[in-house]
């Protein structure tokens, strides 16, 4: 006879055995059933809240795109086209006139006023425990008119061009909500917008669901119910579309992209991103710059990146073409500014620096360094596609070019701070223009570090060009698109020509889908269910 | 039995103030969160701004002196990514976590007992060689890459298992549990394999090695020789005695299962605080760091508590409240 325990071990053991088959066969039959118009997405970067003036994060602005709306709206190539305003311009070079659509309806119901527009400018700024807010996009205004229910009128402080593009960050929310707090956002509360899919559910870190406004004013959407899955593991992404779970992934990891390619019942689209990886020299020290030494480990005499010669040469080492190929895998772009040519304020005559050895070489010699110096490559490991592959490339080709060279990659929670506080020689970087425009992104990485005027917020090369500082400063007070188009061009060349900073690269983003769904992709790597259609 | 207890509460209340100080200053010297989290392309204002709204300005002391005063109330801080309390956010992952970790433990405990008896009592047949063998393979595989594995195999090409996820939940008391679904279930299954193998092997070696030196004791001897049957001899008589080991290192893994499934969780983007816990490093998010490291804290020492009060019905000679050491 068997002790009751053992007994009962038995039994539990037995039945979880037998149960097996049971569940597997339900489950099976449950995978098996397609979803008509429903369609499930997954994600790559986690967002960290539904309410649209709380985090200004790029994974979290794509995410608000689908309920939400600002009065502009930009385009797959980040053109700035008419959304709750229809038309806007500059009557003078402090005020702004805005004209707000009519007719257009809140899930709620409730009529879209100019009303709205004031509530949203009083709450942008102001929510509690804001890690990164709107404020740098709404401060500019001072003061704002409600003409009629359809025109509003801002007036700016100093002459600001990118207000228009600024706007473009800020989600409308519905004036009633104006004091809602970010959990009642999160819970759907006070997640009343006029974008074309409501709210359904938001489970932090996990997935969002939403369904579809069948009243939205651009006419009807092809989903009926969305849902974005989270999926930060690459591995489980790729896993995820392959077994069916997510019907489009973004961000396909560079090693997957050939098989995937390969893959009959996907189909794959790319385009270059805004983003572009870069190099910042450090040039805030007199002599040697941190981690840059002679060959004997001895500091040097002079900081050698401040010699424009110097920093040519180190342009002119780098193998960009090997890097795109044989580090990306072919997703890249080499670059020769911040932009590819093909945005706003991005110079045609800009080409990527030519890859020689030899001329870096003999420049190295003419600036005084004949047998070159020592110096680290660092780099952040976990941030930017590839980044600590870029680096370790990097390196092999200063080697090339008689640098002994050591490399250091962290990740980005160590690389980031440290590199603000200037602990680096030589920096690998990288920079995604929100704006479209080169102007705020020289303005950010290459102006005079002035914290007091706002210039060269990120120039951790601590770059200075007074001349580039003074065309640069003009050109962001000339309202005239083409004037100031034709000033930000010149600029650049100069900037570019005088080597300010090493741009190698912009990154091409890879979307993956089911067979018979076409992604129309985008160059600030957002992922909008509004550009998924059925189709081929 | 009193002087025990508060005994042992002191000495907890102890641990954590040191793990919370510890882990404190350890975040704090990795990097300055803002520079994370605040947009690259935001000027000083918005900078400043967002370090005092996240009260990174004060000093390191006013700081910790804050959080401590908070704690003492169970306010543990805000995220400094999502905004909401900290404890809060832990607290609605751990259902998820305890759910996936009971499972692969009760995987481990069922499975991997029966079959280290099996290969303690017959050590030299095919069946007990073949199960130290699958053990070796258990404890030698690394957990990421046998999840990969688990998902192409199950999920991509026989499409029998979702790959990713928690199923559907309903209310059990108020805590959202999936294992009470088929949609459940189906998603729990290949994430609690996934974790409980390496246990699984931990506990068939230990009940073996414990099984055989059992075996040669005398009161098994003499047992048999009074005429009981085999399976009182083995249920009773040997697995009794030789569970204090066993039900000690269940109990460091449960906590360890727990505290640490966060491979797991990433690759089948199990919506639990292993998760929630990597990002928040990455990101630098101290207070949901702390809080975590705070309840995991908490947990262990309530499960030694348990495991020592399980000890004490085990063996009778085991008296509480005895020096430490007491016990086997």
């Amino acid at each position: 006879m068997m002790p009751a325990r053992r007994r009962f071990t038995k039994r539990v053991a037995t039945s979880f055995l037998l149960c097996l088959p049971l569940s597997l066969g339900v489950v099976t039959s449950a995978i098996a059933q397609t979803k008509g118009r429903d369609v499930s997405i997954g994600l790559q970067a986690a967002i960290t809240s539904m309410d649209p003036h709380y985090h200004n994060l790029s994974p979290n602005n794509s995410m608000m795109l689908h309920v939400f709306e600002g009065l502009i709206a930009r385009d797959e190539n980040q053109k700035l086209k008419p959304a709750l305003a229809v038309s806007w311009k500059a009557t003078d070079d402090l005020t702004w006139e805005f004209k707000l659509r009519k007719n257009v309806r809140f899930h709620d119901g409730s009529l879209f006023s100019a009303d709205d527009v004031v509530a949203t400018l009083k709450r942008a700024p102001n929510v509690a425990n804001s890690p990164s807010s709107f404020a740098t996009f709404v401060k500019p205004i001072i003061d704002v008119k409600v003409i009629d229910a359809d025109t509003i009128v801002f007036k700016t402080a100093t002459p600001n061009v990118l207000l228009p593009s600024d706007l473009a960050s800020v989600m409308i929310i519905n004036k009633a909500y104006e004091k809602s707090t970010t959990e009642e956002f999160n819970s759907g509360k006070a997640a009343i917008g006029t974008g074309p899919y409501k709210f359904g559910e938001y489970v932090p870190n996990q997935r969002v669901s939403l369904k579809a406004n069948y009243g939205y004013w651009r006419g009807e959407e092809p989903w009926d119910k969305i849902t974005f899955k989270m999926l930060t593991n690459p591995a489980a992404r790729v896993a995820a579309l392959l077994s069916g779970d997510v019907q489009m992934i973004e961000t396909v990891p560079t090693a997957d992209i050939a098989k995937l390619s390969a893959d009959k019942k996907l189909s794959l689209v790319d385009k270059v991103s805004n983003r572009v990886i870069y190099v910042h020299l450090n040039q805030s020290t007199e002599k040697s710059p941190p981690f840059v030494t002679a060959k004997d480990g001895k500091p040097l005499e002079k900081n050698p990146f401040r010699d424009a010669r110097v920093r040519k040469a180190l342009s002119m080492a780098v193998n960009r073409d090997a890097i795109v190929s044989r580090v990306m895998e072919g997703k890249a772009v080499a670059a020769a500014q911040l932009l590819p040519d093909f945005f706003y304020g991005t110079s045609k005559q800009l080409k990527p620096v030519k890859f020689d050895p030899e001329g870096a070489k003999k420049l190295l010699a003419e600036a005084g360094y004949p047998n070159g110096f020592a110096m680290t490559v660092h780099g952040p490991n976990n941030r930017y596609i590839n980044d600590a592959g870029i680096a370790q490339a990097l390196a092999q080709m200063y080697t090339r070019v008689g640098i002994d060279i050591k490399v250091e990659t962290m990740p980005s929670s160590v690389y980031f701070t440290r590199a603000t506080k200037l602990e680096f020689g030589y920096m690998l970087l990288g920079w995604g223009t929100e704006s479209g425009e080169q102007g705020s992104a020289m303005r950010s990485l290459l102006a005079t570090f002035d914290t007091a005027k706002g210039m060269g917020v990120t120039n951790r090369g601590r770059y200075s060009n007074p001349a580039f500082d003074k065309l640069l400063a003009a050109a962001l007070v000339t309202m005239d698109d083409k004037k100031r188009e034709a000033m930000i061009i010149q600029a650049a060349e100069m900037v570019m020509g005088d080597v300010g900073l090493i741009p190698l690269h912009y990154e091409v983003s890879t979307w993956a889908a089911a067979k018979g769904l076409k992604y129309t992709a985008r160059t600030d790597q957002y992922t909008l269910a509004m550009s998924l259609k059925p189709g081929n | 039995m009193l002087a025990y207890f508060l005994r042992r509460l002191s000495q907890s209340a102890l641990v954590l103030l040191a793990m919370s100080l510890i882990v404190f200053l350890g975040v704090y010297a990795i990097g300055n969160p803002i520079d994370l989290l605040v947009n690259p392309q935001a000027d000083e204002v918005e900078r400043v701004r967002a370090t005092v709204a996240l009260g990174l300005d004060k000093p390191l002391y006013v700081q910790y002196w804050t959080f401590l005063k908070g704690a003492v109330t169970g306010d543990l801080g805000r995220s400094f990514v999502f905004g909401v309390p900290a404890l809060d956010l832990i607290l609605s992952k751990m259902p998820a976590t305890l759910e996936l970790a009971l499972f692969a433990m009760v995987l481990a405990v069922f499975i991997g007992i029966p079959l280290g008896l099996v290969a303690g009592l017959k050590p030299d047949s095919m069946v007990g060689r073949g199960i130290m063998a699958f053990s070796i393979v258990g404890f030698s595989l690394p957990t990421f890459w046998v999840g990969l594995i688990l998902i192409m195999f199950f999920a991509v090409q026989l499409g029998w298992l979702p790959s990713n996820g928690r199923g559907d939940t309903v209310l059990l008391f108020g805590v959202p549990v999936s294992f009470l679904t088929v949609d459940g279930l189906s998603h729990l299954f290949l994430p609690a394999v996934n974790l409980a193998l390496f246990k699984l092997s931990l506990l068939i070696r230990l009940t073996r090695a414990q099984v055989r030196e059992a075996v040669l004791q005398d009161y098994v001897k003499f047992a048999r020789a009074k005429g009981l049957s085999p399976s009182r001899v083995i249920g009773v008589h040997i697995l009794k005695n030789i569970m204090i080991p066993i039900v000690t290192v269940i109990g460091l893994e449960f906590g360890s299962v727990i505290a640490f499934a966060i491979v797991t969780e990433s690759i089948f983007a199990w919506p639990g605080t292993g998760k929630l816990l990597i990002d928040s490093i990455n990101q630098l998010d101290r207070p949901v760091i702390v809080a975590y490291l705070m309840v995991i804290v908490t947990l262990f020492i309530a499960i030694n508590f348990v495991v020592d009060m399980v000890y004490s019905l085990l063996d009778p000679r085991v008296r509480l409240g005895q020096a430490a050491g007491a016990g086997h």
